[in-house]
């Protein structure tokens, strides 16, 4: 459904240059949820731009369902880690859900049903007329993950949106996006810095390597669903994935790995593509 | 202790200024500084409701006149220059020139274009109060957060919806900064272009006054105009909050 | 570049006969006079005279404003106090005690700078006791449990923390200040460049009150240039700078 095809992203020209991305490619499937987890400052957050449109790659290319992005597409929608920076203070919750319907031209009595449901969905149906700034943090990624799911997406970027958040909201904010997930038919790409969030969440981990940032290698996760915070993180699976992970982003894994993984690609070895599961 | 000591003197200090500029002026004889008691009877005779037609509402039509369409001119072509980095870096030498003329030296020139009418008047305010508020419409869009502008771009949200729902409201807490200022700016710019080229107005009454050395009115209208400027200020602060009402709160939350 | 379309603008609109040719000469005889002013006696003494108005009211300004300020900002007890009163003296229009001025300083000097300070004296007042005022409460006890005593406490930390503050302040009193000059210059008729410009006027000639008043907008432009560079240098080392509306 996505597909990423050797994109790259270089800041300055000559010596000075800043090879943000080297060279990336994978592909997501229809309602995949890919994490793409990486060491800190290995460009995570401009790969996403880069994805959404709201960037221009210097090499490669997005494709979204086979039409090249070259500008935010209506069907991806975006969740930001800073919140507080990304909803409008002087509307509503309700307002602000609404907005990107606007120019959708649904009809009045469509948007609000669409806006209303979504609030629901994420469990905020009692302060739709709050606004943002009199919520918690958690309350306003809420709001976003709303707005982002009123707008009907097809596919959700959502960038670090539990990092600024505290370990216990995150919890539920991770359980809220599954749950919504299963129940709007999403595709998902979330990247993340947290390597338990990453293997808690995903159906497929994308590791990247630091910068010139490039795909180290494509795991899938066969954790069973429904995932509970606890139950399936006490699974030996789990320890052994988010191990694994560890291991790649630190880069202390030597070259072969001994137990057969059910469909992760073994070894040090870069993989460019891997749609292969398990 | 120190709290109720304060209060104590918020209230008292003031008061005390004004018994003991109503005892210093009863007692001297300067007969520039006439006594207090005599002022505020002129101030009663003039102002409630005397010579609110001839003199008031005149000074207050052109002030308002003036200041609306500064304002509205000022966001109106900030908002462009906010938002286009070529246009504002182009037309950035005249905007600096052309504010940093000192207003009173316009006001000849708008005598000669415009005449001594109310013309004149109206548009010497406008001129001049139009640049705060530019300035500060102009900071107000470049200023907003990215994120924000990045969220807008991701969700499609353009054009008109983009204007009024995205880049006016929140360039809105800046561009109340510069109308504050801009409304200072034009009582002062009404006083003065009323004493140079008026034949009514409260500016004009007020050096008519002194120069038929009817001292106590000149006084009485003196007090007016700081009431006038008081007054003023706090309307707008009134305004200000109710319309930022959005603004406090969210500062509040985000200093914890 | 635009400066030079607007100029051109200018020209072709008076020589087409667009805008009146009565109030508005042509751009290339408004300059023309301007450079013929800038030969002439008058328009330099003009200018001095206008530039001692200025200089004197700002100087005094900040003699009186910046030492009330600190005071006034250092202690809470005395802002309390003096709250009130400052409210509803700050807004008067200093333009206000213009006949007042006449009255007792008479038409010459004295005047002009009594308004000036007037004037300059507020913004430059409150943005220092802002200033002074705005050092974070954890600083000042940090200060206060080592053992600093009050004076050193604004000394060294208050009056630094202040000083950004302060070179703001200076910069729109400065502004203010020529604002005043002029227009005692133009209201009462003191010697400056204010009322060369009102004489020009009254008299009919045209070209020479557009050339005065490009000249009074040069200078105005040059001396805002001037704070605006001194502020930024003070302020080069300084994390933010607030500015509150004056």
């Amino acid at each position: 459904m996505l597909e990423v095809s050797q994109l790259g992203k270089t800041y300055g020209e000559g010596e000075n240059a800043t090879h943000a991305i080297g060279s990336i490619s994978f592909g997501i499937e229809e309602k995949e949820f890919v994490c793409v987890v990486g060491p800190s400052g290995c460009g995570k957050t401009t790969l996403l731009k880069c994805m959404s449109g709201l960037l221009e790659p210097s090499t490669g290319s997005t494709a979204l369902k086979g039409r090249t992005v070259d500008g935010p597409p209506p069907e991806m929608a975006l969740v930001f880690q800073e919140y507080s920076r990304s909803l409008l203070p002087w509307m509503s919750v309700r307002g602000n859900v609404t907005l990107p319907l606007r120019h959708k031209k649904l009809g009045k009595g469509e948007t609000a049903r669409l806006v209303e449901e979504a609030v629901e969905a994420v469990g905020l149906a009692a302060f739709i007329d709050r606004y943002p700034w009199e919520l918690s943090g958690g309350m306003q990624q809420r709001v976003a993950i709303a707005r982002a799911l009123a707008y009907q997406p097809e596919i959700l970027l959502m960038d670090e949106p539990f990092a600024s958040v505290d370990a216990q909201t995150r919890g539920d904010l991770e359980d809220l996006v599954l749950q919504v997930r299963e129940q709007f038919g999403v595709t998902v790409l979330f990247v993340t810095h947290d390597i338990d969030e990453s293997v808690y969440l995903a159906d497929r981990i994308v590791v990247l390597t630091p910068s010139p940032t490039e795909v180290r290698e494509v795991l899938t996760v066969d954790l069973p669903h429904p995932r509970d915070q606890v139950d399936t993180k006490e699974l030996p699976e789990f320890a052994r994935l988010r191990a694994h992970v560890y291991r790649l982003i630190k880069r202390e894994q030597s070259g072969g790995e001994e137990d057969a993984t059910t469909g992760g690609r073994a070894g040090g070895e870069r993989t460019d593509r891997d749609r292969v599961r398990g | 202790m120190r709290r109720h000591l304060a209060i104590a003197l918020e209230i008292a200090v003031p008061i005390a200024l004004l018994v003991i500029w109503g005892v210093w002026s009863a007692s001297g004889d300067t007969f520039y500084f006439p006594p207090l008691t005599d002022i505020l009877q002129k101030f009663q005779e003039l102002w409630l409701f005397d010579r609110v037609g001839s003199d008031v509402l005149p000074s207050l039509q052109r002030l308002f006149l003036g200041y609306l369409i500064a304002c509205a001119v000022a966001v109106a072509i900030g908002i462009p220059l906010g938002l286009n980095p070529l246009l504002r870096r182009a037309t950035s030498p005249i905007v600096e020139f052309l504010r940093a003329i000192p207003p009173p030296a316009l006001l000849p020139f708008a005598i000669v274009v415009l005449g001594v009418g109310n013309a004149g008047k109206v548009f010497l305010i406008a001129f001049v109060c139009v640049w705060p508020v530019l300035l500060n419409t102009i900071d107000g869009v470049t200023g907003i957060d990215p994120t924000l502008r990045e969220t807008a771009r991701s969700y499609g949200v353009s054009g008109r919806d983009r204007l009024l729902r995205i880049v006016l409201p929140a360039a809105s807490p800046q561009i109340f900064a510069g109308m504050r200022t801009s409304l200072s700016l034009a009582l002062i710019l009404m006083v003065i272009s009323e004493m140079v080229a008026s034949t009514n107005g409260i500016g004009f009454f007020v050096l008519q006054s002194q120069r038929s050395f009817a001292i106590p009115e000149m006084w009485a209208g003196i007090l007016l105009l700081g009431l006038l400027g008081y007054a003023l200020n706090l309307i707008f602060l009134l305004v200000e909050r109710r319309v930022l009402a959005w603004h406090r709160g969210a500062r509040a939350s985000a200093l914890g | 570049m635009a400066v030079a379309c607007a100029l051109a603008l200018w020209e072709a609109a008076v020589r087409s006969r667009a805008l009146s040719d009565t109030s508005f000469p042509p751009m290339t005889e408004t300059v023309a006079e301007l450079g013929r002013q800038l030969g002439t006696g008058a328009f330099w003494t003009a200018l001095l005279n206008t530039l001692e108005g200025w200089a004197l009211g700002l100087g005094l300004a900040i003699l009186l404003a910046v030492p009330a300020g600190i005071l006034v900002g250092s202690s809470r007890l005395a802002y309390r106090a003096l709250r009130v009163p400052i409210e509803f003296l700050r807004p008067i229009p200093s333009v206000a005690l213009i006949p007042l001025a006449v009255l007792v300083y008479g038409t010459g000097l004295e005047s002009k700078v009594f308004l000036a300070v007037f004037a300059s004296f507020w913004p430059l007042f409150v943005q220092t006791m802002y200033g002074v005022q705005d050092v974070d409460p954890v600083v000042t006890d940090t200060a206060r449990s080592f053992g600093l005593g009050r004076f050193e406490r604004i000394w060294r930390i208050r009056l630094p923390a202040a000083v950004p503050y302060i070179a703001t302040g200076v910069r729109i009193s400065s502004a203010v200040a020529l604002i005043l000059a002029v227009t005692a210059e133009l209201v009462i008729g003191s010697a400056g460049l204010g009322r060369s410009i009102s004489v020009a006027q009254s008299g009919g000639a045209i070209d020479v009150m557009y050339a005065l008043i490009i000249a009074t907008g040069i200078l105005g432009w040059l001396l805002n240039i001037l704070a605006t560079s001194g502020e930024r240098r003070v302020l080069h080392w300084h994390p933010s700078q607030r500015e509150l509306p004056a």
